[in-house]
């Protein structure tokens, strides 16, 4: 079966600095592939190019085995491929369910309506509301989105992301800043939606990566060193040089 | 087209240029370093006026009344900065535009109590009245040297205080990053303030130099300040390379195109019609080509390095 | 109904009410300031769909309203002076000329100014609003620097415009469709994506909306409003100047909005109303302070003129101060 995500030759410099260097890494239908790395590895970077917001040097992304190198990112989004960000990035001021509802209008299409009121749309308001149960903050959909904690906003954020009923999910950091309770909810969440969706997963919390993934892939100064299961990776000796054995 | 006449009035354009470049060097500088957006900056072009054409009949002489009023402008910049643009540094842009909006209100009808309604000719010592020939029957008015001169003089001194000085070095820096700067330990606050004081000043000069030619008056500031937003825009916002080139650019397209374009167009269309649509045109040059550049570049000719 | 509703009807039909009963009762000065600051809340409801929703800061407002009147004052010139027929004074020409001009000279400066943002995009919407300034002030035949005479208003079957009174009817008529217009778009899936790329201009687009799109058909309907205001303060002003689309107004339709509070319905108008206010107020006590000078110390100064100088300082200290405007002080007490 062909790759729902391909990356390949990927290469991108700031200035003399390569963030991505000969980068090839592949998602598999409904596959949760998790990138780990030590920090300035270049993650968030590879992130941006993959939905779009940064142009690569060079080098293709193909998605559903179309060449998606040069499709702008309100394209990527419809094709089937949404992101998360790692740091929390909603709309502060809107309401919890409109926000929710905005990603829902998203995949839904018919944005180029002026006269219904959209708060009153019973289909986006009860998909939106069906998204904050599984999340659950249905508790909360009226407040500000401003209002809830930072845990709550990685929820939303993961709202958003299953909104967009997306082939691929793009998921940067979705524990940064979280407490082991906390973390423990998501891992818990992200459990449920694997297997539904496929899912990139980048993390920095070693035990939910090795907990989730079905593959992980290592990257260093944007080079990915190396990829395989996470049995393979705990026993890849470059991988222990270069990363975990700065952390043990 | 005449010859003599095409020489004259690209000298009129240099000058033109280097006038806003005075005016646009302060507030790119401003925006740069301070991502403030300062609307009164043409105000502080009309106060340089003012000030210097009150000097001029005080002291009984142009020259040393530019001298004396330079740093007056300065530190009215320094004013500025203290009591409006300060408190406003955190807020965002729409907060900065109505702030310095009401500044611009309040200096007009200030200005406008002060000095009245009419303008102020400011007379030149005789030395500078004459004019020099160029060759066969060409002249220039000495004084219109001397603006470019100065002009170019100051836009020299302003290369080398940014990229030979540690002041220059302190603003390449924070118009780059502006927390390294602060996390330097550099009195970030007095930075600000210098930088404002620089603008004003800057700003104050092209008013001077400007007076003896037009006058001083009440609204010479905000017609020159929408200008320099084109050379900003132009140049790119933050770039003082930029901010030159497209000064002298804009001086010149926007002399050139008053004077010869009806002449263009006549080789294209009736001179009846050439005579009516080239004013209108010509008056909406420079916007046209701010639109071409931005079409093209939307940050600009001379985009400063990312942040 | 919330608070906030009660206060927005309170206060529209207040605006129905006053200013006939003024003018019934013989002081039709009122019922012209009343006019004026109907017609300027249109404008302004009309800048603060892109501004208070859109986030988009655009310092050239007063060009569309100045567009506007021309296209009242341009045909009805050529009715008087060329004898071009009577569809030249037709109020429906005339309207559907401001909104034409205005909604084409928003999409293709929208085009170019929504490539960029936040300081460059203000300084944009500013350079193209000069652009039409000194377009008009180059065009001898409309009177250039010195304005243009507007012989004949614009005729309406079964209106006359010369009546002050009709006049503000169509106005106030006007403004309140304008408004419910613009509080339907704001709330529809359109204005909550605009309203969205607002708050988080990235996240809108990594969510599949081209937020170009809509903020460049936003910034078409909010210059179509205004043209359409334009045309009707061409009918109230009967005169038209360059002056009129300077800059200062372009900044005094912003300070409605903002002292009103943005992002809300009723904030415009409640900005509009109290400008027209202050500058009466201003003005008044100004002209008060001269007489005062004048008997007392039989000095002989014109303060009037200089009513800017405190709104200026009223304009700063709002700056530093106040937030929310005045929609702000009526949500703060209901919370």
């Amino acid at each position: 079966m062909a790759a729902l995500l391909d990356i390949s030759g990927l290469n991108k410099s700031f200035g003399g600095i390569k963030a991505t260097d000969d980068l090839n890494l592949s998602v598999e239908p409904g596959e949760l592939h998790a990138i780990i790395g030590p920090n300035g590895a270049g993650k968030t970077t590879l992130i941006s190019q993959l939905c779009g917001l940064q142009r690569p040097d060079t080098g293709a992304i193909r998605f559903k085995g179309r060449d998606v190198t040069h499709v702008p990112p309100h394209r990527r989004a419809r094709l089937g491929m949404t992101r998360s960000y790692q740091i929390t990035s909603l709309i502060m001021e809107m309401s919890v369910r409109d926000n929710i509802a905005l990603a829902v209008q998203a995949r839904d299409g018919h944005a180029f309506r002026f006269i219904a009121a959209a708060r009153k749309d019973r289909r986006l308001r009860e998909q939106a509301d069906a998204l904050l149960a599984r999340v659950g903050l249905q508790a909360k959909a009226d407040m500000k989105a401003v209002a809830l904690s930072h845990g709550e906003h990685r929820h939303m954020e993961i709202a958003i992301a299953l909104a967009s009923q997306a082939e691929l999910m793009l998921l940067d950091e979705p524990m940064a800043g979280l407490g082991s309770e906390e973390t423990k909810a998501m891992v818990k969440l992200l459990k449920g939606i694997k297997g539904k969706h496929s899912i990139l997963l980048i993390e920095h919390d070693m035990d939910a990566v090795f907990a989730l993934a079905d593959r992980i892939s290592v990257l260093v100064y944007g080079h990915i060193i190396a990829t395989g299961t996470p049995d393979d990776i705990r026993s890849n000796s470059a991988v222990q040089q270069a990363y975990l054995g700065e952390d043990a | 087209m005449d010859l003599s006449l095409l020489v004259i009035q690209m000298l009129n354009g240099l000058q033109l240029g280097l006038l806003l470049f005075l005016v646009a060097s302060g507030l790119t500088l401003v925006f740069g370093i301070l991502d403030f957006v300062n609307l009164a900056h043409g105000a502080l072009y009309m106060l340089g006026a003012f000030f210097c054409a009150t000097l001029t009949f005080a002291l009984g002489n142009f020259l040393l009344a530019v001298f004396v009023s330079i740093p007056i402008m300065a530190a009215v910049g320094w004013v500025l900065e203290r009591v409006l643009a300060r408190p406003l540094y955190a807020r965002d842009h729409l907060d900065h535009v109505l702030g310095t909006f009401g500044a611009i209100l309040v200096i007009d009808t200030l200005v406008h109590l002060i000095w009245g309604p009419e303008g102020i000719q400011v007379p030149l010592p005789d030395y500078l009245e004459g004019q020099v020939p160029l060759w066969g029957d060409v002249v220039v008015p000495t004084f219109r040297l001397l603006i470019i001169g100065a002009g170019l003089g100051a836009a020299g001194l302003l290369f080398w205080l940014v990229n030979y000085t540690r002041l220059g070095m302190l603003i390449r820096a924070g118009a780059s990053n502006r927390t390294m700067v602060s996390a330097l330990g550099i009195n970030i606050e007095m930075l600000f303030a210098l930088v404002f004081a620089l603008g004003a000043a800057l700003a104050g000069l092209a008013g001077m130099l400007i007076a003896p030619i037009t006058e001083a008056s009440i609204g010479m500031g905000n017609n020159i300040i929408i200008t320099a937003f084109v050379v900003i825009i132009v140049g790119g916002i933050g770039s003082m390379k930029g901010a030159f080139i497209a000064a002298l650019l804009i001086g010149l397209i926007d002399t050139l195109g008053r004077s010869f374009l009806d002449d263009i167009f006549k080789f294209a269309m009736s001179t009846e019609a050439a005579e009516t649509s080239a004013p209108a045109v010509s008056a909406m040059l420079i916007y046209i080509i701010m639109a071409a550049v931005l079409a093209f570049r939307p940050q600009g000719l001379f985009p400063p390095k990312v942040r | 109904m919330t608070r906030k509703t009660w206060i927005t009807l309170a206060a529209m039909v207040a605006l129905a009410v006053l200013p006939p009963v003024f003018y019934w009762t013989g002081n039709a000065f009122y019922l012209d300031l009343a006019t004026r600051l109907t017609i300027l809340a249109i404008a302004a409801v009309s800048l603060n769909l892109i501004l208070g929703y859109g986030g988009l800061i655009s310092f050239g407002h007063a060009a569309y309203l100045g567009l506007g009147a021309y296209a009242v004052g341009i045909p009805a010139y050529h009715w008087l002076y060329d004898g071009i027929g009577d569809w030249a004074t037709n109020g429906f020409v005339h309207i559907g000329l401001a909104v034409a001009i205005t909604s084409t000279f928003a999409l293709i400066t929208g085009a170019i100014c929504l490539r960029t943002r936040g300081v460059y995009f203000i300084m944009i919407t500013m350079a193209f609003a000069q652009m039409i300034y000194y377009l008009i002030v180059s065009i001898e035949t409309y009177g250039g620097d010195d304005g243009l005479v507007i012989d004949t208003r614009s005729e309406f079957p079964g209106l006359n415009l010369d009546k002050p009174l009709q006049l503000f009817g169509l106005a106030y008529v006007s403004l309140v469709v304008v408004m419910l217009l613009v509080n339907m778009i704001v709330n529809s899936r359109f204005g909550m994506v605009l309203q969205a790329a607002k708050g988080n201009n990235e996240r809108t687009v990594t969510l599949g909306f081209n937020t170009y799109i809509f903020q460049l058909v936003a910034y078409v309907i909010s210059g179509a409003i205004a043209g359409y205001a334009g045309a009707l303060l061409g009918n109230f002003t009967t005169f038209i100047s360059p002056e009129m689309m300077d800059w200062r107004t372009s900044g005094e339709l912003m300070f409605m909005v903002i002292l009103g509070g943005t992002a809300t319905i009723l904030g415009p108008v409640l900005g509009s109303a109290a400008f027209i206010l202050l500058e009466e107020i201003l003005v008044d006590s100004l002209t008060w302070v001269e007489h005062l000078l004048d008997g007392i110390l039989g000095m002989k100064i014109e303060l009037s003129n200089y009513w800017h100088l405190p709104f200026g300082l009223l304009l700063i200290i709002i700056v530093l101060y106040v937030r929310g405007g005045l929609m702000g002080l009526i949500n703060r007490k209901e919370d």
